[in-house]
């Protein structure tokens, strides 16, 4: 019998144990899944907490409903994986050897790289809200906000999820406006970034929308340290920002066995071939989801179309084909912008967000990077799509793996 | 593809001013690009942060980050921003005949 491990039982690696039970030969290869945890968090949603419009009960459901049949799920620690053995060794002892290992460890933040954020301030009024912890304590926190400088901070790119902290901020302001307390509050947005978003269209709209929303976009703010105790951040080029509740998404990195085990770059993501998703120090090792050094987005919808790229080319590696460059670095994201409405962007390695319908032509039903109400219901929508049909790996009706340039505006 | 002179010399540049052929990159068009950018003097401390630059685009392939040149090249964050004040690694590439650093995902 050969084996196949998947480390992580996340949004990806989750995909593809599904795929791969119905794909592979069950009397040739066993699959085995790996992941320490117990809860499968659906981390959208997350962003939905702080201003109690979900709970933890709406975002939590159990990983072990998610794993199909005929594979089997450990739930243990990764201590150490070890390409020249073909083995993972676990942190009870156990050993897994495999002839395919696909990682799927993603990415979480690490509030400890940045001097002065985990400290005294720490979820008093310092929060994050990539986290179920972080997103309920900001919860406590907004219920009891009067006003002041409510800051949002993006520390440093790559990130899960990049429209995450735009998101936020403008939630944010449509709380603050809920709460008869928007004229009381300023609202500051700090990026590393010389624009609001990492693709310049895109940038151009949200941008504009800050602006009409009052909200203080900073730019190029490069985060050395926190100052807890007088509330204010300060960038290396002496710039001071200061807060009474600041919401940070901190520094994101691959997972601690990566860097145990030799495997990532400088922020424990795995080199990964940009279209085939091999391992590019391992032919038998392959990398989805959050966990590459990939320029997409860390995104569930990115791991769902590079799931589909991953399970054909895992059936060319086991039968000695060549691998297909098929993933062409597809996002699809809806953009949450407060006040019942949302954007939808879909972009790729090579085209930036465009106007257009989505994913028809002329009746969309949704609108490509456009506030719409319609967007806004397919965001709430896309909770039962992930839970229902993304995780088990089924199709998306009309939406394509690789991009598609139907129903789009592109410039002449 | 738009030119420039720099240096007395010819080369390739982009919109924004990036040179867009490695090849053509010398030390004296590092200097004149420097003095454009008000870089002025480049000391050795600056040149290692070239260097470095350099040497990691060609065997990455991409443009380092701050954290790698910090983790790899040995320049913390803050003598960074000393150097090259306001951006440092959009002018140092710039000044290094790179292409910009695309914090992009």
């Amino acid at each position: 019998m050969k084996q196949l491990v998947i480390l992580g039982a996340g949004t990806a690696g989750t995909m593809m144990a599904n795929h791969l039970a119905r794909k592979l030969d069950k009397k040739e290869w066993a699959l085995t899944i790996v992941d320490e945890h117990s809860t499968h968090y659906y981390q959208p949603g997350f962003l939905f907490i702080p201003f109690g419009m979900y709970d933890e009960k709406d975002v939590s459901k159990p990983k072990a409903a998610f794993i199909p049949k005929g594979v089997t799920h450990v739930q243990e620690a990764i201590d150490l994986i070890k390409p020249e053995d073909r083995e993972v060794l676990l942190k009870n002892g156990d050993k897994l050897p495999y002839d395919i290992l696909i990682i799927a460890t993603g990415a979480k933040i690490v509030p400890g790289e940045t001097e002065g954020m985990l400290g005294d301030g720490w979820r008093r009024d310092i929060f994050d809200f990539y986290t179920i912890e972080g997103a309920r304590a900001l919860r406590e926190r907004v219920r009891s906000w009067k006003g002041g400088n409510l800051v949002v901070h993006l520390n440093e790119m790559p990130v899960k999820c990049p429209v995450a902290p735009l998101e936020l901020t403008l939630m944010a302001e449509a709380f603050c406006t809920r709460q008869g307390v928007r004229k009381k509050t300023e609202i500051h947005y700090l990026s590393p970034l010389s624009e609001p978003f990492t693709k310049h269209n895109c940038a151009v709209v949200l941008g504009d929308m800050l602006d009409g929303k009052r909200i203080n976009f900073v730019a190029d703010f490069q985060c050395e340290r926190i100052d807890p105790e007088n509330r204010k951040l300060v960038s290396f080029d002496g710039r001071e920002i200061e807060y009474d509740l600041l919401v940070t998404v901190p520094t994101n990195m691959g997972d601690p066995c990566i860097a145990r085990s030799g495997l990532g770059d400088d922020l424990n993501f795995v080199p990964t071939d940009m279209h085939t998703l091999q391992s590019k120090a391992h032919e038998n090792i392959f990398v989805i989801g959050d966990a590459t050094n990939l320029p997409s987005s860390k995104a569930g919808s990115v791991a769902h179309f590079q799931a589909d790229v991953l399970t054909e080319n895992i059936q060319r590696f086991i039968a000695g084909q060549p691998l297909e460059p098929g993933f062409d670095g597809h996002a699809n994201c809806f953009i949450e912008s407060g006040h019942n409405k949302a954007f939808l962007i879909d972009f790729n390695y090579e085209v930036e967000p465009v106007e257009g319908s989505f994913p028809l032509p002329v009746v969309g039903p949704f609108k490509l990077l456009k506030e719409t109400w319609i967007n806004h219901m397919g965001k709430l929508a896309f909770r039962w799509i992930y839970w229902n049909m993304l995780l088990k790996g089924l199709p998306m009706p009309g939406i394509s793996t690789r991009m598609s340039m139907v129903g789009k505006k592109t410039a002449k | 593809m738009p030119t420039a002179e720099i240096a007395g010399v010819t080369v390739d540049v982009n919109e924004e001013g990036f040179m867009t052929e490695p090849g053509q990159w010398t030390r004296a068009i590092g200097e004149a690009i420097a003095a454009e950018l008000e870089i002025t003097p480049m000391t050795e401390a600056h040149w290692k942060l070239i260097d470095f630059l350099q040497k990691d685009y060609a065997e990455q392939g991409q443009m380092p980050s701050i954290r790698r040149v910090k983790n790899a090249g040995g320049i913390p964050t803050k003598e960074l921003y000393g150097l090259f004040p306001d951006g440092p690694l959009k002018k140092a590439s710039r000044i290094a005949g790179l292409p910009k650093p695309s914090s992009c995902i």
